[in-house]
């Protein structure tokens, strides 16, 4: 195996009574797109949100290209190179498609206390936005607002702001969440393009894309990791089968 | 170009709707142009008032500009910045409190002393904005209006400058050359002249980097601190340039009316500044002037027939909040101006 970019080692936490995760230990290699499974309530959410550092953990630690970042805010994790795309569409609604990635650009080129020049005038800026934008096949909406765009345009909106923040690690929370099948579809090819240039920690309930895309995958029940492995391993483990799969589609999707 | 710049500001980021203006900045439309004339007309009228002679409306508009300035300043806060604050006036009045008691101890040079205003004026902030941006929503607007109430009574208690008084100022600062600020209509001019450098200057900054992160923790900060801003540090930065501004506006008032109260800090002003923003449109600048603007039009023509001239602004006030939310501006510049 390669090198682990991410480490996560007997992380826990629990809201009162409910443990939502128990000493969960994760390794995320370089390069590898690695799904995180199970069914509602298992703490996928929670999980991401503890590695982005939305939520400190009880215990436990979080290694990031070696250095133990478990007691960085926020922030400081995105400038190491963790970027995260949530459950719930989170955009600038009210900017410009252009200007949503152009910020996340902003985010990390050069620092933001300018107050005289106009942002917008930067072309070099402007052109690298355009072309995440393309990769994400929404370069001809750059104009539109972005509260305008479709539910799956702005996913992929989202997407290209992520990319945008040049990450090492991809937290992606449910990514096709809401989604029909065709938007589905093209998300999917947007994911498996970041394939082998980026690591990817993906949370879908979505099974046919997350075998489509994972290299290894992760199974969580309450809190718990029950099996970790390659994706063709996971599908004939019989406990998976069993706490997961088995059940048939997932039809409810995790609030 | 001035009022293209502020309208384009109206619905944040939505500038781009014609293809070629895309990619190139500073590129005009023809609607751009238009805006530009009318801004133009607006300065020209501005610059007569004082030609006509009738110091009364000198005075009157002096104070509209002044107060034109304030509301500009909280709608980098409120418009932009999305940081409801309540205590704007604190800002206002300290400015105007350093210049009446450096006056009061011989400091009488505008060059010193509205410097100085702008500098406390924004120390102040900096302690004040590091406390309460640790908070937000109604917490925020609780605590910037606990801090102004607070800065309030201690002024009101301050005999040694005049205390629930007020203080007098005996003269004017002075600027030294050719220019007589003693005199109403040099003061005009000068007040006209900063005014049109702030809306300059903050027309530049809301377009730059730190302009455009100040919106977008408006729009979603926690987007932006997942982006890896930290949030905190740009909200103070902009809280302390409004207060600098509100503290300059502050050194101008208390050269207008040569008198200090505590009134100027006292919530129900803040209020007043509150108003002008919403009444005018937040997030475009030229609104809140705007709002200025008629707000004290208003209350000067309807105070001379009756004391109760709320009871006709209160109405008004619901049927713009209601029927025209953003404002003024939004009214006059069409519901897709900046488009």
């Amino acid at each position: 195996m390669t090198e682990a970019l991410l480490e996560v080692r007997r992380l826990t936490k629990s809201f009162g009574a409910m443990m939502v995760s128990a000493q969960i230990d994760l390794t995320v290699a370089a390069g590898e797109i690695h799904a995180v499974i199970g069914p509602n309530g298992a703490g996928k959410t929670t999980l991401i949100a503890q590695l982005a550092g939305e939520l400190k953990a009880d215990a436990g630690t979080i290694h990031f290209l070696g250095r133990d970042i478990t007691p960085l805010p926020v922030h400081r994790r995105a400038r190491l190179g963790i970027a995260r795309s949530f459950q719930i569409t989170s955009i600038f609604q009210g900017f410009s498609v252009l200007d949503n990635v152009a910020l996340a650009l902003q985010a990390h080129n050069g620092h933001n206390f300018r107050f005289w020049r106009d942002a917008r005038s930067c072309l070099a800026m402007r052109r690298t936005a355009l072309e995440m934008l393309a990769r994400v096949g929404l370069q001809q909406r750059a104009q539109s607002t972005a509260g305008n765009l479709s539910h799956g345009e702005q996913r992929q909106l989202e997407i290209a702001m992520v990319l945008a923040t040049r990450p090492k690690l991809l937290l992606l929370d449910e990514p096709m969440a809401g989604m029909g099948m065709e938007e589905s579809e093209r998300m999917v090819a947007t994911l498996r393009s970041l394939a082998g240039e980026y690591t990817v920690l993906l949370v879908e309930h979505d099974m046919d894309a997350v075998f489509a895309l994972a290299d290894r995958l992760t199974v969580l029940v309450y809190g718990r990791v029950i099996a970790t492995g390659k994706a063709a391993d996971i599908r004939s483990n019989v406990e998976v089968r069993r706490a997961y799969l088995g059940d048939g589609p997932i039809q409810v999707r995790h609030a | 170009m001035i009022l293209d710049r502020a309208g384009t500001r109206l619905r944040p980021g939505s500038r781009f709707s014609n293809g070629a203006c895309a990619i190139i900045p500073g590129c005009r439309s023809a609607k751009a142009v238009a805006r530009g004339l009318i801004l133009l007309l607006v300065l020209l009228l501005l610059a007569c008032v004082p030609l006509f002679g009738d110091l009364f409306y000198t005075r009157l508009f002096t104070r509209i500009m002044i107060y034109a300035m304030v509301a500009l300043s909280l709608d980098l806060i409120l418009g932009y910045g999305g940081m409801v604050s309540l205590g704007h006036a604190a800002f206002f009045g300290l400015g105007a409190y350093t210049v009446g008691m450096l006056a009061h101890h011989g400091v009488v040079s505008a060059l010193l002393s509205w410097p100085a205003a702008m500098a406390v004026s924004a120390a102040m902030a900096l302690l004040i904005g590091a406390v309460s941006l640790r908070t937000s929503g109604v917490y925020f607007i609780m605590i910037t209006l606990a801090f102004a109430q607070m800065l309030y009574y201690f002024f009101f208690s301050l005999d040694a400058y005049g205390g629930s008084d007020g203080m007098p100022m005996t003269a004017r600062n002075t600027l030294g050359g050719w220019i007589d600020l003693g005199r109403h209509d040099h003061f005009y001019y000068l007040v006209l002249g900063v005014m049109l450098l702030v809306l300059l200057l903050a027309q530049r900054l809301v377009r730059s980097r730190f302009g455009m992160v100040i919106q977008g923790v408006r729009e979603n900060e926690p987007r932006m601190r997942s982006l890896g801003f930290a949030t905190y540090r740009y909200k103070l930065v902009c809280f302390v340039i409004a207060a600098a501004v509100a503290g300059l506006a502050g050194a101008l008032i208390a050269n207008q009316t040569l008198y200090i109260s505590p009134a100027f800090m006292h919530w129900t002003r803040s209020g007043d500044i509150l108003v002008m923003v919403i009444l005018g449109g937040m997030g475009s600048l030229i609104g809140p002037m705007l709002g200025a603007l008629s707000l004290l039009l208003v209350e000067e023509a309807l105070a001379s027939y009756t004391e109760h001239w709320m009871i006709v602004l209160g109405p008004l006030l619901i049927v713009m909040v209601i029927f025209a939310r953003r404002g003024l501006y939004g009214l006059l510049a069409g519901s897709k101006a900046g488009d």
